[in-house]
């Protein structure tokens, strides 16, 4: 499988991406610069962490008017995979191809620190490996993590089970003290109605190996390798 | 030239005579102004450049000592580890997040101008106490300056140390260190050479901030210092992101023959020094310079400070393929000028020449003083300390959640949490622990990094001050199985026109160079920040190092925090009970008197040697330095320090003269271990064979910590959870008010 990591000015997690997909996943990864106009023939499209222009103005908010937007619009709209982490997932928003919005942390400071995150979701190709209700141990580090929906968004994100991850104890209870940011309703990561584009605020490419204290990045890695293989034996996940 | 402008320009009369004489003629505004900051305190290092020849910089390893951006050191598979510590206690305190953004993208680009990676960044912080409003202020925008340039920029803060004394209240210390690896093969320094070479200009434009800041740096503050804001420059880590990585593409290339970045004085330093190093001249015109206001003189784009500026020397001929890689990064690149045979440094501006001064003048013919020395008559005072008036410790277990609860103990998690310490997924041991530890990517090596410096035992002794700091930092990378490499120091002082200060300088440079030679670690760099005072009230003279560890094996990274039940404690060094320049004298009868705690340095290096070799030896589960705070603060450290649930332990103590001496007397070289219980008889003979006292204390288990002492009263007991609580609230309890907030918006949300 291929994955094209996309690299705005001021990325700075698409190296920890390329990594993960290249070290702890074994699968083939590149970067695709911010001008380019094509993807070329990648499976699937990372947009990573990092402070893309910045980010002096709002997370994403320049970023999303980047050439290759329009590429990863269409991808989209075609049903190819796309994972937006962290500011990746500021990004989506900010194009309007995942619901929401970004607020700053409720702190007002910028928090980096390992958390637990239940699975709410594992009908997406992005988690169907994880198990009912499995707690995964991932860091977030962000400053406008602080996830925010409109009434009748959060409706829609509830009906039709588009909240993917939220923020919970380490034995799975959805709490304030566990929601690092204030995101509404300890929402951690939220996917699209057709299930192809998810963007979350946790790191799943820092806990890609042993020696970095969790691997349980894989979980979400592995599972889009495995719906990538299902889809091109013709059999559709979510 | 009246008197008046010259010393606005802080040069002396006799200076400004001597300059006169170089020149043999009056210097024009230009030339005063590039005098005055080469000249400065900060860029001369006049009163400190006689001691600092004195120190070790030689080693086997040891590629690069002192005299470029950072040191360079070898760590094998043709690899090189380049690193530095700088200070930016001035700018901090004038504007706190600025100033301390523009420290971290100063030294960043010190690594990345020697064409390595940078993968590193760690900060040494001093302030006032928290119970100070404007020190709070100070704590928050100092860290959300180094966070907010490190994380946009993507270099992980991995660690640090912070303390609090009230002589910090008006002088914060700011001392920022990068740690980066490059190719043995393709170090870069900052060397104009080749007659005729293009000198090019990279990064952001210039503009009129921080005109002088070197020389405010060489200054004490005094009332109305904020006037001084304007000097202060604004960082943006965004264009430094683009600079860094358009610098490491273009060094690929064979097309330059020397790199260096503007940093204090702008293109001034940058312009002088790369001609200096290679005895050259370069001749330049600031008209071509990109410029972000209108109307700027000669005089204010040499002085300028704006940051993300680089100035390279490239070949003849590849002009084009340099400007044209800077153009895809969107980055200004333009060619200012030549480098030329006679060492001159000649500035045009629109061709007319401004500025002509022989480069030797602004560098080795600068100013040098040997300033008068004199030993502060207070010390004796100060050095006397009689424990019959103190009365000892009675509640063991009160004293010992007061003292883990003191911000200079207590967690620092409320700081560490701003700062992205995981990217580009090297972080081995996370902030918290005695030393940082990274793996080297592509190689099973992994580098330990430690920040140590205790301002207090320098106040009482300048000298065994910096020696304990050495070996403090030597310790703590050892704690994680790594061996000591070298060091590089930040030297924060007061005025130096003070015999007292000046004598405290002298002091600690030697104890730092007897340390650094008995234990093998030659000082590859460093910075001195004088004039640290404000209306005459100095600063601790606080010696601050950097000590940079190497591990052969990246899997076999150890760390503080007891791991499992019954295995078992032992304490390697010496038992003994000396309380002066503690923190627990500090905080339960304040006063900072006694003597500093005695250091056996061959003492400290065969404790070094022991733990190196118990650990290469598979026999340890964990290791954590005694330092702040003495035994018992080591102990529950290790109890509750970790990442996961704490653990308890039952320790028994040898009764000793005083219960406070035994729990919290600072004395140096001495580590927790814990090994399992089979091993215990090896380590013990390994120590009595090397000469080492190995005590065995107790075992690991349980949910309290219990430290008894043979026949004294007050012993603690005290469920670790307690514990724990009280040492995550030192810090965070100050910043009340925004949880408080926090809680009423998350209610709101939820």
């Amino acid at each position: 499988m291929k994955f094209g990591i996309v690299v705005f000015p001021g990325s700075n997690c698409d190296h920890d991406a390329y990594r993960a997909i290249r070290e702890g996943l074994g699968e083939e990864a590149r970067f695709l610069w911010h001008k380019d106009q094509s993807l070329g023939d990648v499976d699937c499209l990372i947009l990573p962490g990092g402070f893309s222009y910045g980010d002096y103005l709002r997370a994403g908010a320049i970023a999303r008017f980047s050439p290759i937007m329009g590429a990863v619009t269409e991808f989209a709209r075609r049903g190819g995979l796309v994972l937006g982490i962290c500011n990746g997932f500021q990004i989506l928003l900010e194009a309007g191809l995942l619901p929401g919005a970004m607020l700053r942390n409720r702190a007002l400071k910028f928090v980096c620190r390992f958390v637990s995150l239940r699975v709410e979701n594992r009908n997406t190709p992005f988690t169907h490996l994880c198990r009912p209700g499995q707690i995964l141990k991932l860091p977030v580090k962000h400053g406008e993590g602080n996830y925010f929906a409109d009434p009748d968004t959060l409706r829609l994100l509830q009906e039709r089970d588009l909240v993917v991850l939220r923020y919970c104890t380490p034995s799975g209870e959805i709490t304030v003290d566990a929601n690092p940011n204030g995101a509404l309703k300890n929402i951690a990561g939220v996917c699209n109605e057709a299930g192809n584009v998810f963007g979350l605020m946790p790191h799943p490419e820092n806990a890609s190996a042993e020696i970095l204290g969790s691997v349980d990045g894989l979980f979400i890695f592995r599972s889009i390798v495995s719906s990538l293989k299902k889809r091109s034996d013709g059999y559709q996940v979510a | 030239m009246t008197p008046e402008l010259i010393a606005a320009h802080g040069l002396t009369a006799e200076e400004y005579r001597i300059l006169r004489e170089i020149l043999g003629r009056e210097p024009t505004l230009t030339e005063l102004g590039i005098f005055s900051v080469m000249w400065s305190e900060h860029c001369s290092y006049k009163s400190s450049r006689i001691y600092l020849k004195e120190l070790p910089t030689q080693g086997s390893n040891i590629l690069q000592g002192p005299g470029e951006n950072a040191g360079v050191v070898d760590i094998g598979e043709g690899l090189v580890a380049v690193f530095k510590i700088e200070s930016h206690n001035h700018p901090s305190f004038i504007e706190p997040y600025q100033g301390a953004a523009t420290g971290v993208g100063g030294i960043l680009r010190d690594i990345f101008t020697m064409g390595a990676r940078p993968l590193a960044l760690m900060d040494s912080l001093r302030f006032g106490p928290l119970e100070e409003p404007r020190n709070r202020y100070l704590l928050s925008g100092v860290v959300a300056g180094i966070g907010g340039y490190g994380n946009c920029i993507g270099v992980p803060t991995v660690g640090g140390e912070t303390y609090f004394a009230d002589c910090y209240s008006h002088n914060p210390l700011v001392n920022v260190f990068n740690l980066g690896i490059a190719r043995r093969d393709r170090i870069f320094t900052a060397r104009a050479a080749g007659v005729g070479n293009p000198v090019i200009y990279v990064g952001s434009k210039t503009g009129r901030d921080g005109i002088h800041g070197a020389t405010m740096a060489s200054e004490s503050f005094h009332e109305g210092s904020e006037e001084r804001r304007p000097t202060v420059q604004v960082g943006d880590p965004f264009t430094e992101k683009l600079l860094l990585e358009a610098c490491l593409e273009i060094m690929k290339t064979d097309a330059l023959v020397g790199i260096q970045d503007m940093g204090a004085a702008g293109l001034t330093c940058s312009t002088v020094e790369m001609a200096a190093r290679g005895e050259v001249g370069i001749e330049i015109d600031v008209a071509r310079v990109p410029q972000r206001e209108e109307g700027m003189s000669s005089y204010e784009i040499m002085l300028s400070e704006s940051q993300e500026r680089m100035l390279l020397v490239a070949k003849e001929g590849r002009e084009e393929e340099v400007l044209s890689l800077f153009s895809r990064w969107d980055l200004d690149a333009v060619v200012i000028g030549r480098v030329t045979e006679e060492p001159k440094l000649t500035v045009r501006d629109r061709g007319r020449v401004v500025a002509q001064i022989p480069v030797a003048a602004l560098t080795e013919d600068a100013p040098l003083y040997r300033r008068p020395v004199s030993r502060p008559g207070w010390l004796d005072e100060l050095g006397h300390l009689d424990l019959q008036e103190i009365p000892d410790l009675r509640d063991g277990n009160e004293s010992l959640l007061r003292i883990v609860a003191s911000p200079n103990i207590a967690s620092k998690a409320w700081i560490y949490e701003q700062y992205d310490y995981l990217v580009r997924l090297n972080s081995l041991v996370l902030p918290g622990a005695d030393a940082a530890v990274i793996r080297v990517p592509g190689t099973s090596k992994a580098l330990a990094m430690s920040l140590d410096g205790n301002g207090r035992f320098c106040y009482l002794n300048p000298r065994q001050g910096a020696m304990l700091a050495v070996a403090e930092g030597a310790r703590n990378v050892v704690c994680a199985g790594a061996k000591p490499l070298a060091i590089s120091n930040c030297l924060n002082f007061g005025n130096p026109e003070n015999p007292e200060i000046m004598w405290q300088f002298a002091e600690a440079v030697r104890g730092m160079g007897d340390a650094c030679r008995l234990l093998g670690t030659p000082v590859t760099g460093g910075n001195v920040s004088f004039y640290n005072e404000t209306e005459g009230n100095g600063i601790y003279p606080t010696v601050v190092i950097a000590m940079v560890g190497l591990l052969d094996d990246q899997t076999r990274v150890l760390t503080p925090w007891f791991q499992n039940d019954g295995d078992e404690i032992f304490l390697l060094g010496p038992f003994r009970e000396e309380l002066g320049g503690s923190e627990y004298l500090n905080l339960f009868h304040h006063l900072v008197a006694g003597q500093v705690p005695s250091i056996d340095l061959e003492m400290e290096k065969k404790v070094q040697g022991v733990c190196l070799q118990t650990h290469q030896a598979g026999w340890l589960l964990s290791a954590h330095d005694c330092a702040e705070g003495g035994l018992a603060v080591a102990l529950a450290e290790c109890c509750i320090g970790g990442p996961g649930e704490p653990r308890g332990a039952r320790i028994h103590l040898e009764g000793g003269q005083r219960l406070d001496g035994v729990l919290y007397g600072e004395t140096p070289s001495r580590l927790v271990l814990t090994t399992p219980p089979q091993r215990s008889p090896e380590i013990e003979a390994l120590a009595r064979h090397q000469g080492v006292p190995c005590l065995r204390l107790g075992t690991v288990g349980g949910t309290s910590l219990q430290i008894r002492v043979q026949g004294r009263k007050g012993a603690i007991n005290l469920p670790v959870a307690e514990i724990r609580r009280a040492w995550q609230n030192g810090i965070h309890q100050y910043f009340e008010e925004q949880s408080i907030r926090d809680g009423l918006r998350g209610r709101i949300h939820g």
